[in-house]
């Protein structure tokens, strides 16, 4: 479904992707681990062109996507939750939901599909009407989440949902990706320092280190690596 | 049940408002009914400018450009084909506005074309700029407004320069004025609560999330860009057949100068703010005319200083930037839903009262 062969970005003279090439199938759920500074959140952003590759190509149901407007990628299906949830703090949360599904045109089951993310996420129900920036920080992890949701991507691309959440949220987030994937058939596109939660969930996962893949394979061949349970698990061998 | 409660009270306010101008149109004197028409029209050119200072968040500069765009077009479309010969002296206006002009009846079709090409000008500008980021924008409409500054002071065919366009009729009257505000504000109001508007909004608070979300930024920048110049326009056009007189002076920065207090003031994204604030503007700035004229107070004597209330109104917002950012209304808006929660909530300790008893 997606496929991203070679990718080479450069911020200014820093080269922050080294030729980065990984492959997501449908149905897939895929995650990404590394270090801080690997390239994870470039990756991610490069997919859905927010950052343009110098060199490289991405190819979404076999056509080439590379470096085309955000929109235009959008509309094909591919969805991202920046890092940091980027929520829009002075609009309501259901108006966030809604901002979601902005690229949608089936009015009804926007609506319905509405009531699917509050069944999900009961709290941001009873605070539908307030405005997003009043959440606290896991609502708004939920919020961004629902928000992705919303637009029934084909593809979801999370950029570290569980940041800064309380270990309790993690699980429930996790949860929610997972169930997405198994139930609606979400292909999913994880990065996450959360390494052992990542590798657990996913079923191919890969590895970067400054900007190059050094791993891959699936999530419980990872999870049993030395060299992963050593730099990733905290684990000593 | 709620939606037609609302309805009701959106018909009773109009027909209020027509009572009103019905009052204003045959009891306020001159004077009055001048503050009363300027008033409307800042509105106009408020809440048109709050939507792409305020909604969309981008730094416009140029609204006195777009008022003097459509001010100018309405000049040539309303002004009488034998005072055009009479007006321009120095050098003959060109062909085709030398052979025509619109009868008063088509008032409404000449706003209407002078807030089309107000647009127009704001979609050239747009074009280049809005695609980059940063604060070409800003740098952009100012340079605009000094443009046509230029322009209009030296297209003398078209504008006849300095000396300007006189005697065209004064077809602005509080009908004009008043209807023109009531109708900006309810289109205006309309768009910021379409998905269009919510796009606006939601690439104000975070444009890299609203790309993210499929938003084509550019666009809907553009869209909040193009729109606010059409009312800019008809605003200009409304001031110029308010005063029967067109020059370059005019619409000056200090034009947009004005307009930025009032949509600071006012909370920026606020329309509700924007209106209010333009009619407290308008009002303030006829009562700080005294200070601006020489004054004898006995032992003071004040000797008048010209512009001192652009001092007056510059302290204000200072004042307003230090202690109160958000501005008077921040981003609230009236809602006759508030209405009704007010009257409620008036209404509940009364009851309590009366079970007490
Ligand atoms: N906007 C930016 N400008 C310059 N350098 C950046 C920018 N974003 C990321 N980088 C650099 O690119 C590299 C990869 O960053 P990033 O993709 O954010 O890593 P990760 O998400 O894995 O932590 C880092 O060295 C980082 O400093
Ligand atoms: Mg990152």
């Amino acid at each position: 479904m997606l496929k991203v062969d070679n990718l080479h970005v450069y911020y200014g003279g820093i080269h922050a992707l080294k030729g980065i090439s990984l492959k997501v199938d449908r149905g897939d759920f895929v995650s990404l681990v590394g270090a801080n500074g690997a390239g994870k959140s470039t990756t991610l952003r490069t997919i859905v062109g927010l950052v343009k590759a110098k060199e490289g190509r991405v190819e979404f149901e076999g056509e080439d996507i590379t470096n085309k407007p955000t929109h235009e990628i959008v509309s094909r299906g591919v969805l991202l939750t920046p890092e940091g949830r980027r929520i829009f703090p002075n609009l309501t949360v259901r108006e966030n939901l809604m901002l979601g599904a902005y690229i949608r045109k089936d009015k009804a089951d926007i609506a319905a599909d509405l009531e699917k993310v509050y069944d999900l996420f009961p709290r941001l129900k009873e605070r539908q009407n307030q405005k997003g920036g009043t959440l606290s920080g896991g609502e708004q992890q939920m919020l961004a989440i629902g928000r992705a949701l919303m637009g029934r991507p084909k593809l979801l691309a999370l950029d570290e949902p569980s940041l800064g959440l309380a270990p309790l949220l993690v699980k429930e987030v996790f949860e929610v990706l997972k169930e997405i994937n198994e139930r609606d058939g979400t292909t999913i596109l994880l990065v996450e320092q959360n390494a052992y939660a990542a590798l657990k969930l996913a079923k191919q996962a890969y590895v970067l280190e400054t900007g190059r893949i050094v791993l891959e394979g699936t999530g419980e061949e990872l999870l049993v690596n030395p060299q992963v349970r050593q730099a990733y698990l905290g684990v000593s061998s | 049940m709620k939606q037609r409660t609302h309805l009701l009270l959106s018909i009773a306010s109009i027909v209020l408002l027509v009572a009103i101008i019905w009052w204003a149109d045959g009891n306020l004197n001159a004077y009055y009914t001048r503050i009363a028409n300027t008033a409307a029209i800042y509105i106009v050119a408020a809440v048109s400018y709050n939507l792409i200072n305020g909604t969309v968040g981008a730094l416009s500069l140029g609204p006195n450009g777009f008022m003097a765009l459509g001010g100018y077009t309405i000049a040539l479309l309303m002004l009488p084909v034998m005072q055009k010969q009479m007006v321009f002296f120095l050098e003959p206006l060109i062909w085709p506005f030398s052979e025509f002009s619109l009868p008063p009846s088509l008032y409404l079709v000449g706003l209407i074309i002078s807030g089309i090409v107000a647009a127009i000008g704001a979609f050239l500008i747009g074009w280049p700029c809005l695609r980059l980021k940063g604060d070409y924008l800003a740098i952009a409409t100012f340079g605009f407004g000094e443009i046509i500054f230029v322009l209009a002071n030296n297209m003398l065919f078209l504008t006849n320069g300095a000396l300007g366009i006189k005697g065209l009729p004064e077809l602005t009257n509080l009908w004009w004025s008043w209807g023109m505000a009531a109708a900006t504000i309810f289109l205006i109001k309309n768009i910021v609560n379409s998905s269009y508007g919510r796009a606006m909004r939601a690439v104000r608070d975070n444009e890299v999330a609203a790309e993210a979300m499929g938003i084509n930024v550019t666009r809907i920048k553009m869209l909040a860009f193009v729109t606010s110049g059409f009312f800019g326009g008809i605003s200009g056009a409304l001031m110029v057949m308010l005063i029967s007189t067109i020059s370059p002076t005019l619409f000056m920065f200090t034009m947009t100068f004005n307009l930025l207090i009032i949509v600071v003031l006012g909370g920026l994204g606020s329309i509700t703010g924007a209106a209010v604030t333009a009619v407290l503007f308008s009002v303030l700035q006829e009562v700080l005319r005294t200070v601006e004229s020489p004054l004898n107070l006995g032992f003071i004597q004040w000797p008048g200083i010209p512009g001192m209330r652009m001092v007056v109104f510059s302290i204000l917002l200072i004042l307003m930037m230090l202690f109160y950012r958000r501005g008077l209304f921040g981003s609230w808006e009236f809602s006759w839903e508030w209405l009704l929660s007010k009257l409620r909530r008036k209404e509940v300790p009364q009851c309590q009262q009366q079970t007490n008893k």
